[in-house]
């Protein structure tokens, strides 16, 4: 598969090379940029997506950060490929549905990744683990500006980078953090959340983008807007709200430790029981159990190096990874029997959950 | 209150009042039963009115004569795709654009990086191309103290641009 030295390669996001935080899961950076005087891709006809492409490759193939990347043409893909590129964020849904000269350069870190001929001719990606949005930001920022050294992009004064959508004018910048935020799910507020967080001008989407369901309480937030303020204006006004949302869900986890403790002991125990039993998981159900695995761990019942394996764990049950595995398309039910065996085979030499920090709450009936 | 009659979107009778709002902003649309689902819209509460708050004056919409020169957008192939055919586009509807862009972002300005390196090098070409027409013009007047004193900032203009 042209694939597998990426999912084999050790990755930062894929292999914990900085250790996982609690509540944010990863920060990511996108750059949508457009060549002057060329018809955006949805537009163009064959023949100049081809010479986009032709172009961009030739161009992205000389700068240093791509150095050893790997280029992924989509029409050499199996559906298959594509479906893992997408689990791993490294391409959008909306690339991988045109095969028409599109494309991906991956950089060897994984971090870095350009898409082109997407809605918009390049689209740079870059991801970090936890909440690191200056480290993603300068490094989007370099290579932006290395690639603005070879290409013409098509900018105007008045509304900065030319997109394809308005929606995207002007930076072109889409900030987003990956959010897990369990407490605020139990305790219903994320009606409340999300709307207070549209309100600002944020949008709130599930993990793998527009459309996409928030499995396993994770939630991705970014900002809406990009024309009318500076990119490091986007970005702060983003963390101040990221900072809130993360006391809301500490203190969602701090009322349900009070007040639920029992209830919530209760699914964390569950959920391990079944990880380490179960025999058929679905994809859902299983993000859905690791979810309380990593609540487990940051409330202390878990130890704390095994957040990153339940991140990657997390990552390899997907749908896509697990036929990628068993290096074949196999059928649903198949499929929830070889989640559950690898699931089963880590959780076997994982410790038991130690529930001895948490304080019971003194009587279930008697709740305030 | 009265409803008004007509959609929002298209001009069938209005049956669908919906009511989003976006940056502390109230916006109220009305629309028939056909524009939300043609959109792929069945939940009110998922989508964004964006798409219907183009307070463009109709007719800039309906002028069937406006097109961009560069690619052959029309204003009707934003309306259906919700996108533009190239950069031209910008320029070419610009005053459908100003109050689409007013109601989605901050402000219509844009304050953030500039391509430093990609503008020089673009009105250092710039410069070169008006060297090299002003050169045709000399010689085609026989004016040749000029064409020789624009050949020299030809060569001096190539080099800038190579280098940049």
């Amino acid at each position: 598969m042209l694939i597998t030295p990426l999912i084999e390669a050790k990755a930062e996001l894929t292999d914990g090379g900085l250790a996982p935080e609690p509540i944010v899961l990863s920060t990511r950076i996108r750059l949508a940029r457009n060549l002057s005087g060329e018809a955006f891709p949805g537009w163009g006809d064959s023949s100049q997506r081809v010479d986009i492409l032709e172009r961009c490759l030739d161009k992205l193939s000389r700068l240093p950060a791509f150095k050893d990347g790997t280029f992924l043409q989509i029409s050499d893909l199996t559906e298959l490929e594509k479906q893992v590129l997408v689990e791993r964020h490294l391409v959008s849904r909306e690339l991988i549905e045109s095969e028409d000269a599109t494309g991906v350069f991956i950089a060897p870190s994984q971090q870095l990744a350009v898409m082109i001929n997407e809605e918009d001719h390049l689209r740079l990606q870059c991801m970090r683990s936890g909440f690191n949005f200056r480290k993603a930001w300068e490094e989007a920022d370099a290579t932006d500006s290395e690639m603005e050294d070879q290409l013409d992009y098509a900018f105007s004064d008045e509304y900065g980078y030319l997109t394809a959508c308005p929606t995207n004018v002007g930076t072109g910048l889409r900030a987003s953090a990956m959010l897990h935020l369990p407490g605020l799910v139990m305790c219903q507020h994320m009606e409340k959340v999300v709307r207070m967080v549209n309100q600002l001008g944020l949008a709130v989407r599930g993990s793998l983008g527009e459309g996409s369901e928030a499995t396993g309480s994770i939630f991705q937030i970014s900002n809406q807007q990009t024309l009318g303020e500076s990119e490091d204006q986007i970005i702060k006004r983003l963390i101040t709200i990221l900072h809130a949302i993360i006391e809301q869900e500490t203190n969602a986890r701090g009322v349900l430790l009070e007040n639920q403790s029992t209830m919530l002991m209760d699914k964390i125990g569950r959920a391990y029981g079944i990880l380490r039993n179960g025999h058929l998981l679905s994809s859902q159900e299983a993000v859905n159990l690791l979810s309380l695995m990593r609540l487990a761990v940051d409330l202390g019942i878990f130890p704390e190096e095994k957040r990153a394996h339940i991140d990657r764990l997390s990552m390899e049950i997907q749908p896509g990874h697990v036929q990628c595995s068993a290096n074949a398309d196999i059928e649903p039910e198949l499929r929830d029997q070889i989640r559950a065996t690898r699931i089963r085979e880590q959780f076997a030499s994982f410790p038991t959950l130690d529930f001895s920090r948490i304080q019971i709450s003194p009587n279930l009936n008697q709740e305030d | 209150m009265a409803k008004p009659e007509q959609c929002g979107n298209c001009t069938k009778p209005a049956t669908i009042h919906l009511t989003q709002i976006i940056n502390n902003k109230i916006h109220k649309v009305d629309l028939c039963e056909d524009c939300p689902f043609k959109k792929g819209v069945t939940d009110p509460e998922g989508f964004s009115l964006a798409d219907f708050l183009v307070q463009s004056p109709a007719s800039l919409i309906s002028d069937k004569s406006l097109k961009c020169e560069a690619c052959g957008f029309s204003p009707a192939d934003f309306k259906k795709t919700g996108r533009f055919g190239c950069p031209q586009c910008y320029d070419t509807f610009h005053e459908i654009l100003e109050p689409m862009l007013s109601n989605m972002h901050k402000d219509v300005v844009h304050r953030g990086k500039v391509p430093e390196r990609a503008l020089a090098r673009m009105s250092r070409k710039r410069r070169l191309d008006q060297l090299e027409r002003d050169l045709e013009e000399s010689i085609k007047s026989e004016n040749y103290e000029d064409s020789a004193r624009l050949r020299d900032l030809i060569a001096e203009a190539r080099t800038a641009l190579e280098t940049t």
